[in-house]
Order: structure tokens, then C-alpha cells, then sequence
């Protein structure tokens, strides 16, 4: 500090050891501290207490109200889960049904259409067979009518019964 | 507060610590207005803007001044709890008093041109001894002549007992002094020395210097302030768990 040859303008020595002061601190630092002291104790501390007691039970109230509405989500979830296995079960099964369906339909149809196409091919059968003869016919005929022509080109009369009987045993042949 | 008088340098680095009358010249009675007079009333506003009207509000959702003061409250009342019990809990409003004012003290005092009012020893004793005796009264009321178990270490050998009795007696009487002491010294003698660096920043040569210092001190000065503060309310929380519980 300051040596001792230095003074303050009071003349003493440390401003903190001049007692002359000392009953007027003293006595405004009581007064100080007794204000203090009711502003804190009767205003401030209990409008803190109650300030943070309250923010305390919003806060454990709210947690409370989150678990709680927590735990009804994850029922609503379950009922999701169930709801959706559920249907997707059902939708397996539909779509289960729906294939035996479209298959049985589907060998029907396919037998309608064998049993169809069987027809078509007999009836086709026969009606070739029938044009075969019938070309069969037509050559006979042409054969005969042309050997006529041939005949009677040659100055021969033909006849008939004779040419038909050549050209039969011709066709066999 | 150096002046260049018939080019020497003066110092008076004591002169901001001088108690006077604000609005007289006369002698300092004990009524009289002074500067200490209004540095604490000023430290008394300042207290009660941040806990009553910072707390008007009584926002759940603080706002920053109601912050501060939820702070401040939380951290004192769980020092209290911690360190003195549960008991102690309603000795709370004297514990923080006691902080709140020395806080405030301590850093309206490093305002440039303030008063520190914490710097007296005067303000200091009253302080450290209203604990003293509280402390003591309580243990006494408290525990009877149970308070007593203080001083006689139960845990050391008996033959050690009576030396470590009158050791205990001891520091338990130096309490007050050493409580008042370090408050008061820490902050006069931080001040002193911004005041002597601020005389060397006269001198153009080491001004940079001197200023650059003045800083530096402040910044821990700044420290100190709370610090002391914080060792003077925690000592008092010490004292009143040695009333509470006295047993070792």
C-alpha cells in the first residue's frame, strides 16, 4: 500500500482504519442490510419459490400428460399393426379366391374352346373329304367327257356304258 | 487519482477508499449522509431491480433478468442445502442477503469513480461478526452445551484431545477475523493497485504499459469480486453446519 509518509487528506493513515467513520458505516450498513434483507425475504425469495415451484409442476404435469399421451400412441400403433395384418390377411385371401376363380374359369373356357376346336376340325375333316370326292367325281366326269371328245374326234362313236367302264377301271388302277 | 504536482508524481491511491459527507463539509457523524451511504442504497436499487422487478413478471417462461435472479436463488439455496443440510434451508434468506449484498458490493465498487463499500474493514467486520455471533448463539440454542463437541476432536487420540481442543478454540475465535479480513483486503488492495497503475499512466513513457496493466487487473478484479463474494457466503454456510451439526 501506500507508504507510510503518504496521508489521505484526512490526515490519518488508511481511510479503513479512521475510526471516526466507523459508527456511520456501521450504522448504514445496518440499515442497508435490514432493507435488503425485507425486499428479499418478504418480495423476492418467496416470488422466486413460487415462480420455480410452479415451472416445476408445469413441467412434471406436462411430462406426466406426454407419457400419457406416449402410451396412447403406441396403443393407436398396436391397433394400426393389427388393423393392417388384418388386412392384409383378408387381401391374401381375396386374392386367393379370386385366382381359384379365374383359374377354374379359365380351364372351363379353355375345355369350351378344346371341345370347339375338335368340332371345327371333324366338321373340316368332312368337308374336305367331301371335296375330295367330290374332285373325285369331277375327274370321272371330265375323263369321261373328255375320252368322248377324244373319241369322237377320232371318228368313233363312243359309247357310253363302254367309256364309263374304261375310265373306272382306269381309276382304280 | 495521481496528479503531477511541480513535476513529481503524487499518489493517492488510498483517497477513493476516504469516507465524506455528500452534502456537507462538516465531520462524518453516524447519521450523516456519505458517499458509503449512497453506494449502498445504490447497492440496495440495484438488488432489488433484479429480484423484484426482474421477477414481476412471474413468467414460467423467464424472461433474461428473472433468469439471472432464478440463477443466483437455485445456486445459494442448493449451496445451503449441500453444505449445511436441510436445517439449514431456513437460514436461507440471511445466507443470501448476506451474498447478494456482498456480490453487488464487490462489482458496483469496480465501477470507475464508485465507492467500494465491501473495502472497509468496518462494513467487513459487522458482517463477518453478525455471522460470528449468530453462528455461536445458534450452536449454543441449538445444542446446548452439545455445541461444545466442536472443539473436541472425537475421532483423535485421547491424549491429542486437549491440545487439538485448544487449537479448534482458537481458529474458531480467528473466524471473524480472517472472514473479515480477506473480504475487505482483497478488494482495497485490487483497488489500490489499479489506482497506483492509473498514478504511472502520467508518465507518457510506461502509460501504454500502465494501461494495458490497469486492464489486466480489472479482468481480475472482476474475478475477485465474485470470488470473494462466493468464499464469504460458503465459509457462512461452513460456520452455520458447524452450529447445526457440531459433532466432527
Amino acid at each position: 500500500m501506500a507508504s507510510g509518509t503518504e496521508t489521505t487528506a484526512d490526515g490519518a493513515g488508511m481511510p479503513q482504519l479512521d475510526f471516526a467513520t466507523f459508527p456511520n458505516q456501521i450504522f448504514w450498513l445496518a440499515v442497508t442490510l435490514v432493507a435488503i434483507y425485507f425486499v428479499l425475504s418478504r418480495i423476492a425469495l418467496p416470488r422466486i419459490a413460487g415462480v420455480m415451484s410452479e415451472r416445476q409442476g408445469t413441467i412434471t404435469n406436462d411430462i406426466a400428460a406426454a407419457e400419457e399421451l406416449k402410451l396412447k400412441a403406441r396403443e393407436a400403433e398396436e391397433a394400426y399393426n393389427q388393423a393392417l395384418a388384418e388386412a392384409r390377411a383378408e387381401a391374401q385371401k381375396i386374392a386367393a379366391e379370386t385366382k381359384a376363380e379365374i383359374q377354374g374359369e379359365l380351364a372351363k373356357a379353355q375345355e369350351k374352346a378344346d371341345a370347339e376346336i375338335a368340332a371345327k376340325a371333324a366338321e373340316s375333316e368332312k368337308a374336305i373329304a367331301e371335296i375330295r370326292a367330290g374332285a373325285v367325281e369331277s375327274v370321272k366326269a371330265v375323263a369321261k367327257d373328255t375320252t368322248k371328245e377324244i373319241l369322237s374326234a377320232m371318228g368313233s362313236k363312243a359309247d357310253a356304258k363302254a367309256v364309263t367302264a374304261a375310265v373306272n377301271a382306269r381309276m382304280k388302277g | 487519482m495521481a496528479t503531477e504536482n511541480d513535476g513529481g508524481l503524487e499518489f493517492h491511491p488510498l483517497d477513493q477508499f476516504i469516507v465524506k459527507p455528500l452534502f456537507s463539509d462538516g465531520p462524518v457523524h453516524w447519521y450523516t449522509v456519505t458517499n458509503v451511504t449512497l453506494w449502498l442504497a445504490i447497492a440496495l436499487v440495484a438488488i432489488t431491480a433484479l429480484f423484484v422487478f426482474g421477477s414481476r413478471g412471474r413468467a414460467i417462461v423467464p424472461s433474461r433478468t428473472q433468469s439471472i435472479g432464478e440463477v443466483l436463488y437455485g445456486f445459494t439455496y442448493k449451496m445451503v442445502e449441500d453444505v449445511a443440510g436441510k436445517d439449514a434451508v431456513k437460514f436461507f434468506p440471511y445466507i443470501f442477503t448476506l451474498f447478494m449484498f456482498i456480490l453487488f458490493s464487490n462489482y458496483l465498487g469496480l465501477l470507475p469513480m464508485s465507492f467500494a463499500t465491501t473495502s472497509h474493514i468496518a462494513v467487513t467486520a459487522v458482517l463477518a461478526l453478525a455471522v460470528f455471533f449468530t453462528v455461536t448463539i445458534l450452536g449454543f440454542v441449538k445444542n446446548g452445551t452439545g455445541f461444545l463437541k466442536l472443539f473436541w476432536v472425537s475421532s483423535a487420540p485421547l491424549a491429542l484431545r486437549p491440545i487439538l481442543a485448544i487449537i479448534e478454540l482458537i481458529s474458531y475465535f480467528v473466524r471473524p477475523v480472517s472472514h473479515s479480513i480477506r473480504l475487505g483486503g482483497n478488494i482495497m488492495a485490487g483497488h489500490a493497485v489499479m489506482k497506483v497503475f492509473a498514478g504511472f499512466a502520467a508518465i507518457a513513457a510506461i502509460s501504454p504499459v500502465a494501461v494495458l496493466s490497469i486492464t489486466a487487473i480489472y479482468g481480475l478484479e472482476m474475478l475477485v469480486a465474485g470470488v470473494q463474494a462466493y468464499v464469504f457466503t460458503i465459509l457462512t454456510v461452513v460456520y452455520l453446519r458447524d452450529a447445526l451439526h457440531p459433532a466432527h
